[in-house]
């Protein structure tokens, strides 16, 4: 028998325009934690979207037990001994606990021609399965009822019901308390010694040195290196993570900051586990990056600005005077855009045209005497943004679900720059953009600030952030860590701030 | 043509095609349909009920549903009806005939439809219940006060008749052209078609109505008043269905409280066949009135070749599943 239960062997996976994965290797020994690392867009999900038959990867084997595999979907990695925990759970909170961790495989019962659900047969295995895995819930409860910590327990009974040997566990602890990061190591443990194999993907250095038995790094879709853990240190897994060359080009910075345009004090969510105490400021003409891994509220911070999340604490200031914004429509009135991270889900109205896309947010400006619409000048405002941001179609007539992501970006860029703004909220403006893009896109920012714009910039990507921002603010958990000149900022520097907040 | 600009232009322009193909193989089989009296018939039986549709797909365009429309047809028939009897006919609804201006019960008639669709608008906007629940609630009260209304002494429940002639001339007159005649039901089809044509396309409510539907959410980040839409497109939807039922009451001479029922469903059927997405976004004028055409000739027509009304029912029922089997097909493809 092999030394290791799973190998992925030089894993190439490429999408139109992106490279994510290039010649990646992971080998997994049974009974071990193996951690993998990398930053935000590194290529983990892609991996294991590989090892689920989510993707298809281009070059590259898997093999199991020394034999080469070809997992088709997820139904087929499970068959094979491999589960996934989910970082996001999807159980259905109005059935009990057993009923979920059943579900699609009750036990049943004969009644002559009838089969029908063995309830009592279902309770005892569950509760078995509980012991074996020493978790304490009833299995009667109903799953709404339960603590996300519970619920990833029972996640982790269903992936040892299926009789898993390996185990892979996105970002588990995210949201967890640290007692319940102590029970989940003592679950991680009993595993172990059962021989099962766990991949456990974390942004947490101090849980990964504790719980991980070896560690893989990969940075930018690239293989860095597999390393013992006790040969680790947060300093050495930073810098390989991070460490690379700037590769991407960024246009020269030409815009000059000025007077203060908005400032926020104290800045509070209404939500229990989202951003508390949120302070900062924005001068004229000048681009400030957001910078935090996922899961730092960065995105939840400028939603409230935009009006479309609530503060129970915190004033914002616009030039000095202390503004209410409780929708989008207020947001509008005081000159903010925001480009959402999600273009599909809330930016294009994919059904119609780039004129109607282009108008939207300031459709009545565009009324006549009558009330009507005036079409001729929609029409020349839409041709003068395709022209100076060079979106490329065919005609204005065209669907924008029919344009490349970064020309749909661009079009929603035009969109916000109609309603003439002065405070650009841009939430990943390049993601998803392929690398021609994102520089036009970089110019178009720079030109923006240039013109006396204020931009906003959330961004994961190291490189982006220190290439286009005047400052970075670094957000982690909720809590603003620190603001950095851009100046001085380094990676490390952002990585240290981005993770302070972890347990 | 190459072939794949062939099947572009047929699954484009599918419901058009359809309805060419239907009248000429009614016309193949039963040369005499081909007539202007046929075609009249046809235009007359249309014109309500493509009123009622081009209401009925706004709120479909919005992603929602309207389920009272049939109802509140039925109660703006009876209340037009009540008011514009003549004072001599022997059963009249009010023991002293209101003998109102001609107007002014066609105005309380579309006031009364589009406080309906104010109270649908509220509730799908304000309460956030889905369109299908919130309109079958107005749609079954609005049921119930047609019917108390249409129970008041010295009604009981009595077909209201002896419509004056001045209303009745909007259903059943027509204009003389001197070479043709064109009736008065068509015209005011014809002349809302018109206005709902802007609406659809010219005017920010009809962009809104569309970005509502198309992405809700980006709707929102967008600025616009997702509320305040909802509401002024459930209240012209309201007033649609008002004129529906003036045009229905006038067309029949009368009306009792069981009018327009069902025409929800036949609207919501017309409006899908005629191209309008029942995931919301997506829909035209055009196809919605080609979709009510459809479904007037395949009655008429079938009809005429002596084919059985039960054979149509099941025919008008495969018409709307393969209709939308083949709008679903459109979006899988682009996937």
């Amino acid at each position: 028998m092999s030394e290791y239960i799973l190998e992925m062997q030089h894993i190439t996976k490429s999408f139109p325009g992106v490279k994510a994965l290039n010649d990646v290797s992971l080998r997994l020994r049974p009974g071990s934690v193996h951690a993998l690392m990398g930053e935000n867009g590194a290529g983990k999900s892609t991996l294991m979207k590989c090892l689920f038959g989510i993707y298809k990867q281009d070059e590259g084997q898997i093999i199991l037990d020394g034999e080469q595999v070809e997992i088709s979907d997820s139904r087929t990695a499970l068959g094979l001994g491999i589960s996934m925990i989910h970082q996001e759970l999807y159980p259905v909170l109005q059935q009990t606990v057993m009923e979920n961790l059943w579900l699609g495989r009750f036990p049943l019962k004969s009644y002559g021609p009838l089969k029908l659900v063995d309830h009592k047969k279902m309770k005892a295995d569950t509760a078995a399965l509980f012991k074996e895995i020493d978790v304490d819930i009833d299995p009667e409860e109903l799953a709404g009822n339960l603590s996300v910590s519970k619920l990833q327990s029972i996640e982790i009974a269903k992936a040892v019901s299926h009789h898993s040997r390996i185990i892979v566990m996105d970002e588990p602890t995210s949201s967890l308390t640290s007692d319940e990061v102590e029970h989940l190591f003592k679950i991680i443990n009993s595993l172990k010694a059962k021989g099962v194999a766990i991949i456990y993907i974390s942004h947490k250095m101090e849980e990964i040195l504790r719980i991980s038995d070896e560690v893989t790094i990969m940075r930018d879709g690239n293989y860095i290196g597999t390393w013992p853990s006790d040969e680790l240190t947060t300093d050495l897994i930073i810098k390989r993570m991070v460490g690379r060359e700037m590769t991407q080009l960024f246009p020269e910075k030409t815009n000059v900051p000025g007077e203060e345009v908005l400032r926020v004090e104290n800045m509070t969510s209404i939500r229990d586990h989202s951003f508390k105490g949120v302070n900062f400021s924005l001068r004229k003409g000048e681009v400030l990056g957001i910078g935090g891994l996922v899961g730092a509220q960065r995105t939840e911070v400028i939603e409230a600005l935009f009006g479309l999340r609530h503060l129970a604490e915190g004033k914002i200031f616009i030039h000095g005077k202390e503004v209410k914004i409780r929708s989008p429509r207020d947001a509008k009135k005081h000159h903010i855009a925001l480009l959402t991270e999600e273009r599909r889900a809330t930016g294009i109205f994919p059904m119609l045209n780039i004129v109607d896309n282009n108008t939207m947010a300031c459709m009545p400006k565009y009324r006549n005497k009558v009330g009507l619409l005036n079409d001729r000048l929609r029409e020349i405002d839409t041709d003068e943004g395709v022209s100076s941001l060079r979106i490329k179609t065919p005609d204005t007539q065209t669907r924008i679900q029919s344009l490349s992501g970064g020309n749909q970006q661009k079009v929603l860029i035009s969109r916000w720059l109609n309603t003439n703004p002065e405070i650009l909220l841009l939430d990943e403006p390049t993601r998803g953009i392929d690398v021609g893009a994102k520089y036009e896109i970089y110019s178009i920012i720079n030109r923006l600030a240039t013109q006396g714009k204020s931009v906003i910039m959330i961004s994961s990507e190291m490189s982006e952030l220190l290439g286009m921002s005047d400052r970075i603010m670094v957000m982690s958990n909720g809590i603003m860590e620190g603001i950095l000149d851009a100046k001085d900022a380094t990676e490390e520097k952002i990585m240290e701030l981005a993770t302070a907040g972890l347990v | 043509m190459s072939g794949s600009r062939v099947s572009k232009f047929m699954t484009q322009n599918a419901i058009y095609i359809v309805l060419v193909v239907l009248v000429a193989a009614i016309s193949i089989y039963s040369p005499n349909f081909l007539s202007m009296t046929s075609f009249r018939d046809i235009l007359i039986q249309s014109s309500p009920r493509v009123i009622i549709a081009l209401g009925s797909a706004m709120i479909l365009i919005t992603a929602g549903c309207d389920l009272s429309a049939g109802r509140v047809v039925g109660l703006t028939a009876v209340v037009s009806a009540s008011l514009s009897q003549m004072p001599s006919y022997p059963h009249p609804f009010f023991e002293q005939a209101p003998n109102l201006p001609t107007f002014l019960p066609i105005i309380i008639a579309i006031a009364v439809g589009a406080c309906v669709g104010l109270v649908s608008g509220l509730i799908v906007a304000y309460l956030r219940i889905v369109p299908f629940i919130a309109t079958l609630g107005t749609m079954v009260m609005t049921y119930g006060v047609c019917s108390l209304y249409f129970d008041m002494e010295p009604n009981n429940s009595q077909p209201i008749g002896g419509l004056r002639p001045e209303f009745t001339v909007f259903g059943s007159g027509s204009l003389d052209l001197g070479f043709v005649t064109i009736p008065y039901i068509v015209i005011i089809a014809a002349v809302i078609a018109f206005v709902m044509w802007i609406v659809y396309n010219k005017t920010v409510l009809g962009k809104n109505m569309f970005a509502i539907g198309g992405n809700p959410q980006a709707a929102v980040v967008s600025g616009i008043n997702v509320a305040a839409t909802l509401i002024a497109i459930y209240v012209i939807a309201g007033a649609l269905y008002g004129v529906g039922g003036i045009l229905e009451a006038a067309r029949t001479g009368g009306a009792t409280n069981n009018y327009g029922n069902m025409y929800e469903l036949d609207a919501i059927a017309a409006a899908v066949v005629g191209g309008v997405s029942v995931t919301g976004g997506i829909g035209t004028v055009p196809g919605i009135i080609a979709g009510v055409l459809i479904f007037t000739v395949i009655n008429y027509g079938l009809t005429f070749v002596g084919m059985g009304p039960y054979w149509q029912l099941i025919i008008k029922g495969l018409i709307i599943v393969i209709a939308v089997a083949v709008d679903v097909r459109k979006y899988l493809a682009r996937k």
